[in-house]
């Protein structure tokens, strides 16, 4: 898969012929393979009891890029990550990161790579500094203490127990911990769950300025407005699935735009010019509110300003969006249910014709 | 580029990261009461009650004096409680709070682990060793050893097997407490069985060469025999060898069925 290509589906439901130009698409196109920093090719993942968390999934993430993996609980991302970190072997496919086998090639890989786990993982009776300095002796090319606590905001509790910390603080120790070795490439795993609105936003600008410095990220979270302000490309995974990956513009470019507003008193919706010239793919009404979704948002919204102006009338409530990454989401995450409910069906269809057959 | 780029300053050694998580362990082992007990108290006193019931003709039998057996009691025990039972604890509490999956993501390799988390609690039960054999020569009138290089061969393969075993026992324990359970049918067995407080020349023949099969077994004949001067090269052969089967066996189980972080 090239990263540079558009939109990668991996679902036939979509049709992406409205899709706009992809915004990183000149940054991106003149990379060549050499600068994957992270490849991953059709890994599958099962656990011990028969469960397959990842089934078949590909992607790569290029030098300096920050790659979002979104996804619902449960649909394989942290199984994913894990094998990129080394943690585990995949049950098939292949995996590089900066062009070696993870697992295999483990002490190759490590001192250039920092990781934080989605749970931390600190003996609680260490004080926050001791668990850096351990972990400092543990890393080639380490900070000195001091300088990692600063950078995530925790110089002040250095001398404190870890059992004493906050949620919040003990995400920043293994933001602190996962910085020591200034890594080439960083993992990190839901790394502002758990944070207040305030940590969150510390928390994304020391990622920007990571990746401004030239750190590749790799980030799973299921927060979308995470995912669309940090992110230059992003994949929605469901159920061990890549349902879609793109930039967040390409992504949210496969949802329809939405105007919304209250139908003037005496009017009804057969009074408005009519819908398919106006650009509109479909359309729902709700008392007085009226929906319209449309691929051509600027069009559409013109031509019913302009037809509101010459009848004289005023549209109240009236709400002109383009597509969210949310529901995109979502959107995606139903689709993809819907998929699966029809492949469950199509093995006894395959029966039914084979018995034709003979 | 991607050659420019790697890591500048110094790469880590194996000896430095060893150092770096072993001193941290130590700073936890120094903050939990219960393992201090545990390691340190409890195999100094325990050989105080074994005194008793050595008492009388067994000894004669054995052909022992007081002072190699409480000896061989005080650094079985030594073995057991500081080495052993404090680490199936370790390695539990360790995974459960997924320390070691943490520590997997970084630089250390997997046998460095479970060293470094070893170090502290292997550096107290040589140290107690030191301190039994001491006491025992000041108080008891234990005799210098005949063939100290035995001994020393001894507490080091016993120090090596119950380490391994601990994290044998750790993969079968769920929690903490399971862990105590757990880590007892060895502490039995080797109590019994293996020398400490019954000497095997009380055991009928037959019984008594399956007993030397025991994990513990050699490193406490080997002790012993470093003392006595008792023992041929063919016999220390035969204990050492048994011994590293142990280790053999107690690693490849490792490899086999140690987890890293909880069941799910």
């Amino acid at each position: 898969m090239h990263p540079g290509g558009s939109l990668t589906f991996v679902m036939p439901a979509h049709d992406s012929a409205h899709c706009r130009p992809p915004a990183g698409r000149e940054k991106l196109d003149h990379m060549n393979t050499d600068d994957h920093v992270i490849e991953v090719t059709d890994l599958r993942r099962v656990y011990g009891g028969g469960f397959e968390a990842v089934r078949g999934i590909s992607f790569a993430v290029g030098r300096g890029e920050l790659f979002a993996l979104l996804g619902t609980n449960g649909a394989g991302k942290t199984s994913t990550v894990e094998v990129l970190e080394g943690l585990a072997r995949p049950t098939g496919g292949r995996v590089r990161v900066l062009g070696h086998d993870p697992y295999a090639e483990r002490s190759l890989v490590r001192p250039r790579i920092g990781v934080m786990l989605q749970e931390g993982g600190f003996p609680s009776e260490l004080t926050v500094g001791e668990a850096v300095r351990m972990w400092a002796g543990c890393t080639s090319g380490s900070r000195p203490t001091g300088e990692a606590l600063e950078l995530v905001g925790l110089g002040h509790r250095s001398r404190v127990r870890i059992k004493q910390l906050s949620g919040g603080e003990k995400r920043r120790l293994d933001l602190a911990l996962a910085l020591l070795g200034r890594p080439e490439v960083l993992f990190l795993d839901e790394p502002t769950t758990g944070l207040d609105a305030e940590g969150r936003v510390e928390t994304w600008e020391l990622v920007r300025a990571l990746r401004a410095s030239g750190t590749t990220v790799l980030l799973t979270t299921h927060y979308l407005e995470e995912a669309e302000s940090l992110a230059d490309r992003l994949a929605i995974m469901h159920a061990g699935r890549l349902a879609v990956s793109g930039t967040p513009a390409e992504v949210t470019a496969t949802q329809p735009s939405q105007i919304s507003f209250e139908l003037p008193d005496g009017h009804h919706l057969g009074d408005l010019p009519p819908l398919g010239p106006l650009g509109v793919t479909a359309h729902e009404t709700a008392g007085r509110t009226v929906k319209l979704r449309t691929d051509a948002l600027q069009q559409t919204a013109t031509r019913l300003l302009l037809w509101a102006q010459d009848a004289g009338v005023e549209l109240r409530g009236l709400d002109v969006r383009s597509a969210s990454l949310e529901e995109a989401f979502l959107r995606i995450a139903r689709d993809v249910k819907q998929e699966d409910a029809r492949r469950q069906d199509a093995p006894q269809q395959d029966a039914l014709d084979k018995e034709k057959a003979a | 580029m991607s050659a420019a780029t790697t890591t500048a300053g110094a790469a880590t050694t194996a000896a430095g990261r060893l150092a770096a998580l072993g001193r941290a362990e130590l700073t936890l082992l120094g903050r939990s009461k219960g393992m201090l007990v545990t390691a340190v108290v409890v195999p100094l006193l325990l050989p105080l009650s074994v005194q008793q019931t050595l008492k009388g003709d067994m000894l004669e039998k054995a052909g022992l004096s007081m002072g190699t057996a409480m000896l061989s009691a005080g650094i079985g025990f030594a073995m057991l409680f500081a080495v052993y039972a404090a680490l199936v604890n370790i390695y539990v509490a360790r995974r459960e709070e997924l320390v070691l999956k943490r520590l997997r993501t970084g630089e250390l390799l997997d046998r460095e682990i479970l060293a470094g988390t070893a170090l502290p609690a292997a550096l107290i039960g040589i140290a107690q060793c030191v301190v039994v054999a001491l006491a025992c020569t000041a108080l008891i009138d234990l005799e210098a050893p005949e063939a100290l290089h035995l001994a020393v061969l001894g507490v080091l393969l016993g120090i090596v097997l119950m380490v391994a075993l601990g994290a044998v026992t750790a993969a079968f324990s769920r929690t903490a407490e399971s862990a105590q359970v757990s880590s007892l049918p060895l502490m039995f067995v080797s109590m019994i069985g293996s020398g400490m407080t019954v000497p095997l020349e009380v055991f009928p023949d037959r019984v008594a060469s399956v007993l030397e099969l025991l994990p513990l077994s050699p490193a406490i004949r080997l002790v012993r025999g470093g003392w006595t001067g008792e023992l041929s090269a063919y016999e220390a052969l035969g204990a050492t060898a048994t011994a590293v089967a142990w280790v053999v066996l107690a690693v490849f189980a490792v490899q086999r069925w140690f987890r890293w972080e909880p069941r799910h």
